[in-house]
């Protein structure tokens, strides 16, 4: 599953120009509404395994940084109306800042340790949120949407577009850390940290990066809901859903491929929209624990390894 | 061959020095104020009773573990503080008593660990970093296993493995620890016949061994540990006549 330099940015382009295509045929906004969701767990999805999947450190804090974003949205809006594109970047730096600080609290611990951390920052933050009176406290705040920009005809089908490009951003830098020396670091950590350390690779060094790069990948995913919803609430901003889901769609997908995360994210964030219309977004969290569960018994290595198994077989019956 | 003897104080600058290193664990004192020094381009045996310290003493020297008290220098720089990939950087590389593989990797791709973040981190142009884990591969005949997953490999491949991973790395200084545990008579052999030849390329080696016939074969000079303090020091036929080694061993 090698692709080289110029076939992945083929398809992102092939990708990007199809999303641009469906924007400007596809009349009914309810599929770029639903569409946006998929392509923000994309983000979400990928950003996780940058550090839960190359670097073996699961992260259960999600939402924290998912969170983080909505709301440095939220307060840049409410204090000089930046555009969107700025407030994804501001998002970002703050997201990547966070990761550090986290990282540099939590990722001495190992293994449980870390992941209950994670947990912890989480339910900090959206605290702090609850009690910050200017951006709306534990109620939430009410966002007016600007007037949608040339040459979109809808804002959802802006912010559609707009995720797919973070989502080719995230990709890109996802692959990129799997296929150098850094991928291969974070891989060692994973398999054995105290080898890795003793061959020459800085651990503490190359997680506390791999850990603001997730942060800021994820925070950047959060800051278009303000608009999105065109309302920010901390309960649902900083809710664990998102925390579970971002974990279990690598994992189902396959954690050891850039790839993984994508097909994991594409599958059960369109199961989710279709179970939401179809039967209630409470069962949302029912399939998405039932497909878990499933995956680590059946298919620890994801759909990507199933996929490597059976190309494996096809081949030994060619020979 | 003549008797090697190394004398510690008339020793010009030794390429190891530990002085009164000391490590607890709790309340237990696994290493009380070792002191030792080695010399660039030495065969060095380190022996002891089962418990007693040294895998902890070689944790301390990589930076597995952090002496309390006592200095550890690398060629004539205070290393003790450092984190173990910096003592790797400069030059000291170890194997593990009990292998760590990097196991989702090929045993091509454990070495290529070191090569990139240690041998070639700063290389510009980019060095075939692939060809030169081969040719160390070859170098101690496990170049048939380049390509398995190393976690489907034999104990002795391992073993291997551990010890190719650390040549990969550059080392001026190798510890093994261990490297020959429970191998075979004609494995033993082999893995001492890589010490050997890495020897002769001016690698500095330091071999922990339970196996007594190795290290009196590989050694020029021999240090004993018993319960974190060192009992006697000498060359390997003076250490295997040593009151002190028989009771350490026998419990005679
Ligand atoms: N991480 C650790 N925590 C607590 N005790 C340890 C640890 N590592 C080693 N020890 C103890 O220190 C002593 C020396 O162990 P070790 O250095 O492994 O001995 P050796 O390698 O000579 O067999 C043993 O009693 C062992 O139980
Ligand atoms: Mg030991």
């Amino acid at each position: 599953m090698k692709t080289n330099g110029y076939g992945f940015w083929i398809g992102s382009a092939v990708v990007l120009a199809l999303a641009c295509i469906a924007a400007a045929t596809i009349k009914n906004e309810y599929y770029f509404f639903a569409a946006y969701i998929v392509v923000q767990f994309v983000v979400l999805a990928t950003a996780w395994n940058i550090l839960g999947g190359y670097a073996g450190y699961v992260n259960f804090g999600t939402s924290a940084f998912f969170g983080v974003g909505a709301y440095i949205a939220v307060m840049l809006i409410k204090w000089m109306n930046l555009p969107l594109g700025l407030q994804i970047v501001a998002a970002a730096c703050v997201g990547g800042a966070l990761g550090f600080a986290v990282g540099l609290l939590t990722l001495r611990l190992r293994g449980i340790f870390f992941s209950i951390a994670t947990v912890a920052v989480t339910i900090i933050l959206e605290t702090a949120v609850i009690n910050w009176r200017f951006v709306g406290g534990a109620t939430g705040v009410q966002i007016l949407r600007p007037p949608v920009m040339e040459p979109f005809d809808s804002y959802t089908k802006m912010l559609f577009v707009c995720a797919v490009i973070l989502a080719i951003i995230a990709v890109a830098i996802a692959r990129y850390i799997e296929t150098s020396w850094i991928g291969r670091g974070l891989r060692a950590i994973r398999d054995n940290e105290e080898a890795a350390e003793c061959t020459g690779v800085p651990t503490l060094k190359l997680k506390l990066a791999a850990c603001a790069i997730s942060g800021a990948l994820m925070s950047a995913a959060g800051a278009p809901l303000a608009m999105y919803q065109s309302f920010v609430e901390p309960a649902s901003a900083f809710n664990l859903t998102y925390s579970v889901s971002a974990l279990a769609m690598p994992i189902i997908g396959g954690t050891s491929h850039w790839i993984g995360p994508v097909i994991g994210a594409l599958l059960l964030g369109t199961v989710q929209q279709v179970v939401t219309v179809t039967i209630s977004s409470e069962l949302n969290v029912l399939v998405v624990g039932v497909l878990l569960v499933v995956f680590v018994v059946g298919a620890p290595q994801g759909i990507v390894g199933l996929f490597v198994k059976l190309r494996e077989k096809i081949k030994g019956k060619n020979i | 061959m003549t008797e090697w003897s190394f004398d510690v104080q008339t020793m010009t600058e030794p390429l190891l020095k530990i002085t009164s290193v000391t490590k607890r664990f709790g309340g237990f004192t696994a290493l009380d104020g070792v002191n030792l020094a080695v010399a660039q381009g030495e065969r060095f045996g380190l022996i002891g009773p089962n418990g007693s310290g040294k895998t902890t003493l070689i944790n301390c020297i990589s930076g597995a573990l952090r002496n309390e008290g006592g200095s550890i220098q690398f060629s004539g720089e205070e290393v003790s503080k450092l984190p173990a990939y910096q003592r790797t950087r400069r030059g000291i590389a170890r194997s593990f008593q009990i292998p760590r593989p990097f196991t989702s990797m090929t045993v091509l791709e454990n070495l290529l660990v070191p090569l990139e973040f240690v041998a070639h981190r700063n290389s510009l142009l980019r060095p075939d970093t692939r060809a030169e884990a081969m040719e160390i591969l070859q170098s101690i005949s496990l170049a048939d296993k380049a390509g398995t997953p190393s976690n489907q490999l034999s104990q002795v491949e391992l073993r291997k493995m551990e010890l190719a991973r650390a040549m990969a790395a550059r080392p001026r200084l190798l510890i093994s620890d261990e490297a020959m545990a429970g191998l075979s008579g004609n494995e033993i052999d082999e893995v001492l016949g890589i010490l050997f030849k890495l020897n002769e390329t001016g690698i500095t080696i330091i071999m922990i061994e339970h196996i007594m016939q190795a290290v009196m074969r590989f050694s020029q000079r021999v240090v004993c540990l018993d319960a974190g303090k060192i009992i006697c020091e000498g060359t390997p036929t003076t250490i295997v006549a040593n009151a002190d080694v028989q009771r350490a061993y026998l419990g005679a």
